[in-house]
């Protein structure tokens, strides 16, 4: 059987940040998907594939197609943190291009701020269900998300020689570019970023508090609600949507986690980039947007790196000088303003495609000129002890039929 | 026993029954810092399972550390909103590499994490330093 080409049809993005408990994640996802399909000019009786992350309920195999009251042929409940979304496209792009579905729903829901989720510092990692060995070893010694993420940058700092000034560029990137979305832009004032409603500078980020040596608390992700929808097809019912196709060239998965005698600095992206890059035929230096998980600007750095857009060691010095920015020449990366200025609800993988989209339909608030190819990107679970990592190329042609 | 653990309201500590690790922690009480190894592959296995990850034996043997090595990567949290933890910041967290070649999660103790003349780096050589809670004793680490 022909293999069909695959496309990001619909997209959504929930625009409020503080919903003061207004809203439920599961709502949240139902809206979302309605305004995706009406973007792609479909119904939700076109739906026959669904791909959640089980965000909004548990068990949400059983209970997601039921809420949404869909006739599906494909289920697919793959959980891996922040890439779920990516894995959910990679899986999507195989489920629809081998025939056995046609249309693909992703939604996410998620109100970390209104439910005030300490997602960064606080105790989700104890005593949460029956002890397994992971947490009888681990639990004892109090590791934050956040500690997680600094363990992994001194060893990253001490190995290949990065610097605290160059990560801070990556947040300063990340505010620039919020401060030309709107949405991001009331999030700012909704939930008080610090510095304000101005530029970040590299001493806003080095000047505010160390949470956990070496993250500052502007090299973290902020905490927010949001929720998003991304509505997939193949390509005969893509041809005939209101939107214009944003094509599916290639995926690439990997889960990695803390070994004895391993080198901790090489992450999963090392495997999910050249996966995907090679299915969609395309080099990394011909890529135009880069949307990158930022759950902290250590996790940039890093991707960026293993994914092959520079050399290891050589990320410090790619991202500094504004490099990173939609107006300067080279890669850009995260124009929405990212996770460190935008949103973060806890699993900001959606977020990656929905921007990426956007630039490929050219309507970005920081619209990269004549965009074509977009990597999306996504990071979950934690780069210190277990993580996945997904990689999706985008681009404006369906390319070769592979 | 170190002088950071002193005021915890109630220290996180493994739950039982849980039987991968059940034999690791009941060594801790004799201050055996223990680990397993398979003599078919000759693997180091950590942290404790009932299975070689490289061979397809299923009857791995438990050896004793020396307890000594090295900080692979380590971080100073400063803040933490677990009620267990929140009082006891700034603490050091590790990951240790011992001799042995298996690498473990654990606290850097009896060290002032900002004195710059403390030696706590990476790299630093380091020793097991037991933390007596009751039904278990907990492997941290000082500076050797
Ligand atoms: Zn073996």
């Amino acid at each position: 059987m022909t293999r069909q080409r695959v496309a990001i049809v619909g997209v959504h993005e929930f625009p409020s940040r503080h919903t003061h408990g207004s809203i439920t994640p599961l709502q949240m996802k139902a809206q979302c998907a309605a305004r995706a399909l009406e973007d792609a000019g479909l119904s939700w009786g076109d739906i026959d594939a669904l791909y959640d992350d089980g965000d909004g309920i548990n068990w949400p195999g059983f209970y997601m197609p039921q809420y949404f009251d869909l006739d599906l042929k494909v289920v697919d409940t793959t959980t891996v943190g922040g890439s779920s979304f990516e894995f959910h496209v990679s899986h999507a792009l195989r489920d629809l291009g081998s025939g056995r579905a046609s249309v693909a729903l992703l939604t996410y829901g998620a109100t970390a701020r209104s439910s005030q989720t300490s997602i960064g510092t606080g105790a989700k990692y104890s005593e949460m269900g029956p002890p397994n060995p992971i947490s009888n070893m681990e639990d004892c010694w109090g590791p934050t998300l956040v500690s997680d993420y600094a363990q992994f940058a001194h060893r990253y700092m001490y190995d290949h020689g990065v610097r605290s000034e160059q990560l801070a560029e990556i947040a300063v990137t990340a505010r620039y570019h919020a401060l030309r979305n709107p949405d991001a832009v009331r999030a700012i004032e909704d939930l008080q970023l610090r510095p304000g409603s101005r530029e970040m500078t590299v001493d806003d980020v080095m000047n505010s508090r160390m949470v956990a040596d070496p993250l500052h608390a502007l090299d973290c992700c902020i905490i927010s609600d949001g929720g998003g929808a991304v509505v997939l097809a193949t390509e005969d019912v893509a041809r005939n949507c209101r939107s214009k196709p944003v094509w599916v060239l290639g995926a690439g998965e990997s889960v990695r986690y803390r070994r004895n005698v391993d080198d901790l600095t090489l992450t999963g992206a090392a495997r999910s980039g050249p996966a995907a890059f090679g299915q969609a035929g395309v080099q990394p230096g011909e890529i135009d947007i880069a949307m990158i998980y930022d759950s902290f600007t250590i996790t940039v750095l890093s991707a960026l790196e293993d994914l092959g857009f520079c050399a290891k060691g050589e990320g410090g010095g790619f991202v500094e000088d504004g490099r990173l920015r939609f107006d300067t020449p080279g890669l850009a990366v995260n124009t929405d303003g990212g996770g460190l200025s935008s949103n973060h609800p806890g699993q900001r993988g959606i977020f990656l495609l929905i921007e990426a989209t956007r630039q490929l339909r050219g309507t970005s608030t920081s619209q990269v000129p004549d965009a074509r190819l977009a990597v999306a990107h996504g990071t979950g679970g934690t780069l210190n002890r277990t993580h996945a990592s997904g990689t999706i190329v985008l681009g404006t042609e369906p390319g070769d039929r592979r | 026993m170190s002088a950071d653990t002193t005021h915890e309201p109630r220290r996180v500590l493994p739950r039982f029954p849980e039987l991968d690790t059940e034999p690791f922690w009941e060594a801790t009480k004799e201050h055996q810092l223990r680990y397993q190894f398979c003599e078919q592959c000759e693997t180091v296995i950590f942290y404790p399972r009932a299975h070689c990850t490289k061979c397809t034996n299923t009857d791995l043997t438990w050896r004793t550390s020396s307890g000594e090595g090295a900080i692979y990567t380590y971080s100073v949290i400063r803040r933490s909103q677990h009620p267990s933890f929140m009082d006891m910041v700034p603490y050091v967290i590790a990951w240790v590499d011992l001799d042995e070649t298996f690498r473990m999660l654990t606290h850097i103790v009896d060290v002032d994490p900002d004195d710059p003349e403390s030696g706590l780096t990476i790299g630093a050589r380091v020793q097991v330093h037991w933390i007596d809670r009751g039904q278990v004793s907990l492997p941290a680490f000082h500076l050797a």
